[in-house]
């Protein structure tokens, strides 16, 4: 019974990712194809070419066919996983994908982790002591860091850390001179600092805002105050009917960040030069790569729907009410 | 929370004692005010002098903000920016919000209108904000047109939201079914009786929407779409101070950074005050 509800849960799931895959392949695709930018001049870069030849290349590129038979190879080459040749690095996009996303997902899962961690201890601080000090300096970060351009944050970081105080060197994957293969850990792992740093210190808001709210709203409820009347309180009172209440949702509202984890990945990786999709997204929407960025676009859903997946599956699998709810049917 | 109020109340307010209806509507005010000056201001700035023998000069009394490579005062480019920026978000709004208006009243037409909304919001909702803002600015064909395109059509997911569960509610009341008894049209329905209900969520969702377009326009011109680099947008006074970060010309960023903080955060505490005032729960304190 279990098994199988489970099972239609996830048919019912994968149903629904194919589709909106196809139909963000389709708009994403559909609005690049009307901008004026042309394929096959962004190909020669402004090499000069005869009239014939810029035909047969059209011919080659099939760009002068009608959007419904360029959409149907689109989607055909897709399903093949055959995503074209990026026209920077000419090199498969998919291979220019995976190397670039690894080394973002490094990057996005460490200041994810951190966000939510530090979030979730700051957020339970403010609201166990509601109205004092630590509540309004917590109160104010988030108000701040929320209306702050992430890439300001960044920009800011780097000079106290890097340039005045010097701990860190500025911006790049790997030092110079050196190939990305080669760099030691420690050279990876130092020049990651300060990229996860302002992207955990950026994240942290709306978690902390959220943990504080309910926990204000948990410790005014009637059953808390019938644990303090039985003598319960300080610490273990919010251990006992805090924590336990506010965890859940926290960590789907934090599996719900994804979009917004990507969106500042890609200003931080640009502030500090980090050789991640982010960069790779922005370099390929300033030289017209069309074929790289509709990949980064798709990938960039699917890791936006994982996300989302992830939440649903946290809320549905972990939650103790909604288990009992499916006994009881 | 009860008895914070009472104590707020008690105190005397600046000159008399006002109540919180008065105190919102004077902060109302006075952040309109602001953001007015500095969109006018920002205006009429045109032609920054630049005097090389000022360059790179730090913040004083004569140039508040600082001076850049070229001698041109930062605290005049900073205005001229955030102009350009209101100006942004001003248009990026008014897009937005027609588009959730119209989508929010066509789910109201029938089930499969209100899936179809869903749909869309949902497709717009699973591509990152920032990559969606580029790849409707490059459709625009990039430039400032682009930009406000990019911007303007991407932040209308929240609001529609709201409104498409606002009419979903009101859908099932029992005036619209005598309305359609009665052989009134969908349009006339939604325009009638469904649109002034949600008067008051559409202005607090506009408001709210305001900081969330100046913001993303300062990252996509940050980026490099859209505005040329002589141009003094916010964004791409950040992205040029990028150069003169290992320079130690610190005020290059600090400020121009911190002004922007400060439009976003005034927009904000708009937002929230006239929600208060449109809010029936809050609006009688």
């Amino acid at each position: 019974m279990n098994k199988q509800k489970i099972a239609k849960y996830f048919g019912f799931k994968l149903v629904r990712f194919i589709i909106l895959m196809i139909a963000v392949a389709i708009f994403s695709f559909i609005l690049l194809d009307l901008s004026p930018i042309d394929p096959v001049s962004a190909y020669l870069k402004g090499a000069a070419v005869s009239e014939a030849q810029r035909q047969i290349l059209q011919q080659y590129f099939g760009t002068n066919v009608p959007l419904p038979t360029k959409i149907y190879h689109w989607l055909l080459d897709l399903i093949q996983g055959n995503l074209g040749t990026s026209l920077i690095y000419r090199a498969p996009v998919i291979d220019v994908i995976f190397e670039k996303f690894t080394a973002s997902v490094v990057l996005m899962a460490i200041s994810w982790l951190l966000s939510g961690i530090l979030g979730f201890i700051l957020g339970v601080l403010a609201g166990k002591n509601k109205g004092s000090w630590i509540d309004k300096a917590v109160k104010v970060y988030c108000y701040a860091i929320q209306s702050a351009p992430s890439f300001w944050v960044g920009m800011l970081i780097l000079m106290v850390f890097s340039v005045y105080l010097g701990w860190f060197p500025i911006g790049f994957g790997v030092p110079i001179g050196v190939r990305s293969t080669d760099a030691t850990f420690m050279e990876w792992a130092t020049r990651l600092v300060l990229p996860t740093l302002t992207l955990s210190l950026v994240g942290l808001a709306p978690i902390a805002m959220y943990t504080r709210n309910e926990l204000v709203q948990v410790l005014s409820s009637d059953y808390v105050l019938f644990a303090k009347s039985r003598g319960e309180k300080g610490w273990d009172l919010v251990k006992n009917h805090g924590i336990r209440n506010i965890l859940l949702p926290a960590i789907t509202l934090q599996f719900l960040s994804f979009s917004e984890l990507f969106g500042g990945a890609v200003l931080v990786e640009q502030v500090f030069s980090y050789p991640g999709i982010g960069q790779t997204a922005v370099a390929a929407g300033l030289q017209n790569d069309v074929p790289l960025f509709l990949g980064i676009v798709i990938f960039s859903a699917i890791f936006v729907f994982v996300g989302n997946l992830l939440a649903d599956i946290s809320y549905y699998f972990i939650d103790p009410r909604i288990k009992e709810s499916e006994f009881n049917d | 929370m009860i008895r914070k109020r009472k104590a707020d109340d008690k105190r005397q307010w600046f000159l008399y004692s006002a109540n919180l209806r008065t105190k919102t509507l004077v902060i109302i005010a006075i952040s309109i005010l602001v953001i007015v000056s500095i969109f006018v201001s920002g205006y009429f700035i045109r032609d920054i002098p630049s005097n090389f023998a000022s360059a790179n000069q730090m913040p004083s009394l004569e140039h508040l903000f600082g001076t850049d490579w070229m001698g041109r005062d930062m605290f005049q480019r900073t205005i001229a920016g955030l102009g350009l920026s209101i100006m942004v978000g001003f248009i990026a709004s008014a897009v937005s919000t027609c588009i959730s208006v119209i989508l929010g009243l066509f789910s109201s037409f029938n089930r499969v209108a209100d899936e179809f909304v869903a749909g869309i919001i949902d497709l717009f909702g699973s591509i990152p904000h920032i990559l969606l803002i580029i790849l409707v600015s490059i459709m625009f064909g990039g430039g400032v047109y682009g930009v406000i395109m990019g911007v303007g059509l991407t932040h209308w997911t929240p609001l529609a939201r709201v409104l498409r569960s606002e009419v979903k509610e009101i859908r099932t009341k029992e005036y619209i079914h005598l309305a359609e008894n009665l052989g009134k049209s969908k349009v006339w329905i939604a325009i009638k009786h469904i649109l002034p209900l949600v008067v008051s969520q559409i202005i607090v969702g506009v408001i709210l929407m305001f900081p969330h377009a100046i913001m993303h326009e300062a990252a996509i011109t940050f980026l490099g779409f859209g505005l040329p680099p002589h141009e003094p947008a916010i964004g791409v006074i950040l992205s040029e101070s990028m150069h003169y970060l290992s320079s130690g010309y610190w005020w290059l960023a600090f400020y121009p950074g911190v002004s922007l903080l400060l439009v976003v955060l005034l927009f904000d505490l708009i937002g929230e005050n006239v929600e208060k005032l449109l809010n029936p729960e809050t609006a009688q304190e």
